[in-house]
């Protein structure tokens, strides 16, 4: 038992003594406020009428959470907090840099628009099964994953949002969407299973979990570790994750079948999780290995990109084509972790969060289409334009964007990374680039011309004017806005994320928020 | 069950596991024990109360639905990392008073407080898979 007289003991050596701001607590904020707010709603079990509201004030909250969190990364530098006051490496920490700051405001974004959007998606059965709660704890998970400073947590806050995102894939019970559940829940199994192996293997050869630490001793150990097998292994389990060909088949099995919310938010948060761990172990924790093994996954990018656009343009389902559209986006993120250097690894922070934002909104789009049209194939599904002349114009915007036309975000991201892949004299890989682009302006260009420029076969009646609820319509057009906004003006973000993408190559900043003055 | 026996038993058993488990949750800080045992032997206690006298019954003895035990217990949980906000220390930092409870010195800590947490989680959780199983298997 602890008892008040204990002796004094000098605590300086292991304990955090000095008082935390209360600015830093902006670091650990957003995962405990989504855990106490999916918590308050999993005892709210009654009046599940209160359950929207609560969910969206909360995700407006952790908006503003992850705004306040990068304005103050962007003022002071990476920040750290660790748990229990306990010491890096033993206590676990939370740093926060550009990088994950960024994300997790990207996250936050996207969440919010599937919040509000969910309140015409999600039935009162829906709402009994716990979708909020899920919801929120979903958040909780993923931006814990972005925020977190070391490699075992890393992996909690995956359990954490795979636990949620089976609750979500299977909201309804259908038979269609538990078979997509099972080859979702399977796969990933599998490679959280990988990316826990290869942790303990991590901790064998480094003796620390800590992020910081790693990237710190890394450069001694070269010489006797494993490395090259870890970094190989950490490929396969976050390119499992992420969607990367040879193992993105779970992908297009499993997406179409939820409610359109969630595919929609699983677009833009899973993979994306998987393809920022992608980037921090591999271009911040082992730079040298990533170096050696850019080939490889420069191959790996370039047969992702093809096989997701070629896979897109043989699809009839609108929803089963925006999978492999999402497939196709992270080869192009993964070409850039390939390439490296400020140029390769900023056009790949830019494009996951270009990728976040475009096919969330590309999903609500096809669960619009669907509204409208009474189907997601591309057979029956026509007379949009007829429809709704304001929902075609922004479905036209989203493809644009997600071909990488301007004047949208899809744009820079792509310069960027055509420029960084010429640098180095990859022209194959630009070249792969640039084709997947054109390909997709086909794929989305043939959807549009089927479902929004075809005439309806049957009759006057069925190309009525229609309404579309200001619930689907206001998070749709904010989700458009903001990537038109990105790409007509870009600077800001650029800036930032350049100096996020210098973070991550050159990581003293990092190092030092957790170890102070251990950096060179 | 049909045994009249172990219905006899079962109400006296049950709510000695159900003391036993405070007991180990409360001497898990420095001891063997704590939240994930404790509450795994108030669950073996519910269960054992349901196979005898029915899952409706244990329904009704527990008042709440288990899923919300679970989430409060989750709620008390991340209170209890906050409660360092306003200390000035790390979340999760462990901290403690010393009431005097009738002339005795009360040891309460927000590492308590996350132990109860964790409790009710497991209490929650796993009751709610239990009970849910006895109720299809019942019949």
């Amino acid at each position: 038992m602890a008892v008040s007289t204990s002796p004094p003991a000098d605590l300086s050596a292991a304990l955090v003594l000095e008082p935390v701001a209360a600015a830093d607590w902006l670091v650990i904020l957003p995962v405990a406020w989504c855990l106490a707010i999916g918590a308050l709603l999993v005892m709210l079990r009654r009046p599940i009428g209160l359950h929207p509201f609560i969910a969206i004030a909360g995700l407006a909250g952790l908006v503003v959470i992850d705004g306040l969190l990068l304005h103050h990364v962007i003022a002071s530098g990476p920040v750290t907090m660790v748990m229990g006051r306990w010491l890096p490496p033993f206590g676990i920490a939370f740093t926060v840099d550009l990088t994950g700051a960024l994300f997790a405001l990207t996250a936050s974004v996207v969440a919010l628009a599937g919040g509000v959007y969910s309140l015409s998606d999600i039935n009162d059965s829906g709402r009994r099964y716990g979708f909020y709660p899920f919801l929120m704890l979903l958040m909780a998970g993923v931006s814990g994953a972005f925020l977190t400073g070391d490699i075992f947590n890393l992996y909690v806050w995956f359990e954490v949002l795979l636990i949620s995102s089976f609750g979500l894939i299977v909201l309804g019970s259908e038979r269609e969407q538990i078979d997509g559940a099972v080859k979702y829940g399977f796969l990933n199994l599998v490679a959280t299973t990988l990316f826990l192996v290869t942790t303990g293997y991590l901790y064998a050869s480094f003796g620390t979990l800590n992020m910081a630490d790693i990237a710190r001793k890394a450069e001694g150990l070269r010489g006797t570790a494993p490395l090259m097998t870890l970094t190989a292994l950490f490929l396969l389990a976050f390119g499992m994750k992420a969607a990367a060909f040879p193992v993105n088949f779970w992908l297009p099995a499993s997406y179409h079948t939820p409610r359109v919310v969630v595919s929609a938010l699983f677009a833009g948060l899973l993979t994306k999780v998987g393809i920022y761990a992608l980037i921090r172990v591999t271009v911040m924790l082992l730079p040298v290995e990533r170096e050696e093994l850019s080939f490889v996954i420069a191959v790996i990018g370039a047969l992702t990109m093809l096989v997701g656009v070629f896979g897109a343009l043989a699809q009839a389902d609108f929803r089963r084509m925006l999978g492999y559209l999402v497939i196709s986006g992270i080869g192009s993120i993964l070409a850039g972790v390939a390439v490296g250097g400020p140029g390769g690894i900023g056009g790949a922070i830019f494009y996951a969060l270009h990728s976040m934002l475009v096919m969330t909104a590309l999903y609500f789009a096809s669960g619009v289409a669907a509204k409208l049209g009474g189907s997601f194939s591309l057979s029956s599904l026509s007379g949009l334009y007829r429809r709704h002349a304001g929902f075609a114009a922004i479905s036209l915007m989203l493809a644009f964007a997600v071909s990488g036309l301007p004047p949208f975000s899809g744009f820079w991201p792509k310069v960027m990374l055509v420029k960084a892949a010429l640098d180095i004299g990859a022209w194959w890989l630009a070249a792969t680039l640039l084709v997947t682009g054109f390909l997709t302006t086909i794929a989305t260009g043939r959807f549009f011309l089927l479902a929004y420029w075809r005439d309806t076969a049957g009759g006057q009646g069925a190309t009525d004017k229609a309404q579309i609820p200001a619930t689907i319509l206001l998070p749709l057009g904010v989700l458009t806005l903001l990537t038109l906004a990105i790409g007509l003006y870009p600077e800001p973000l650029l800036a930032t994320i350049q100096s996020a993408a210098a973070g991550l190559s050159e990581p003293s900043g990092y190092l030092n928020s957790v170890f102070p003055g251990a950096a060179r | 069950m049909r045994s009249v026996i172990f219905r006899a038993v079962a109400p006296f058993l049950t709510s000695l596991m159900v003391l036993f488990s405070i007991f180990v949750l409360l001497r898990g800080h420095n001891e063997p024990g704590g939240g994930f045992i404790g509450g795994l032997i108030a669950v073996s206690a519910l269960a054992i109360y349901g196979i005898a006298c029915g899952v409706e019954t244990v329904r009704r003895a527990i008042y709440f639905h288990p899923m919300a035990i679970a989430g409060a217990g989750l709620f008390a949980a991340t209170i209890a990392g906050l409660i360092s906000i306003a200390a000035r220390v790390p979340f999760m930092t462990g901290l403690w008073i010393y009431p005097s409870l009738l002339g005795v010195e009360v040891p309460l800590s927000t590492v308590t407080l996350f132990d109860c947490g964790v409790y009710l989680v497991v209490v929650g959780a796993i009751s709610s898979i239990a009970l849910s199983l006895e109720e299809r298997g019942g019949e």
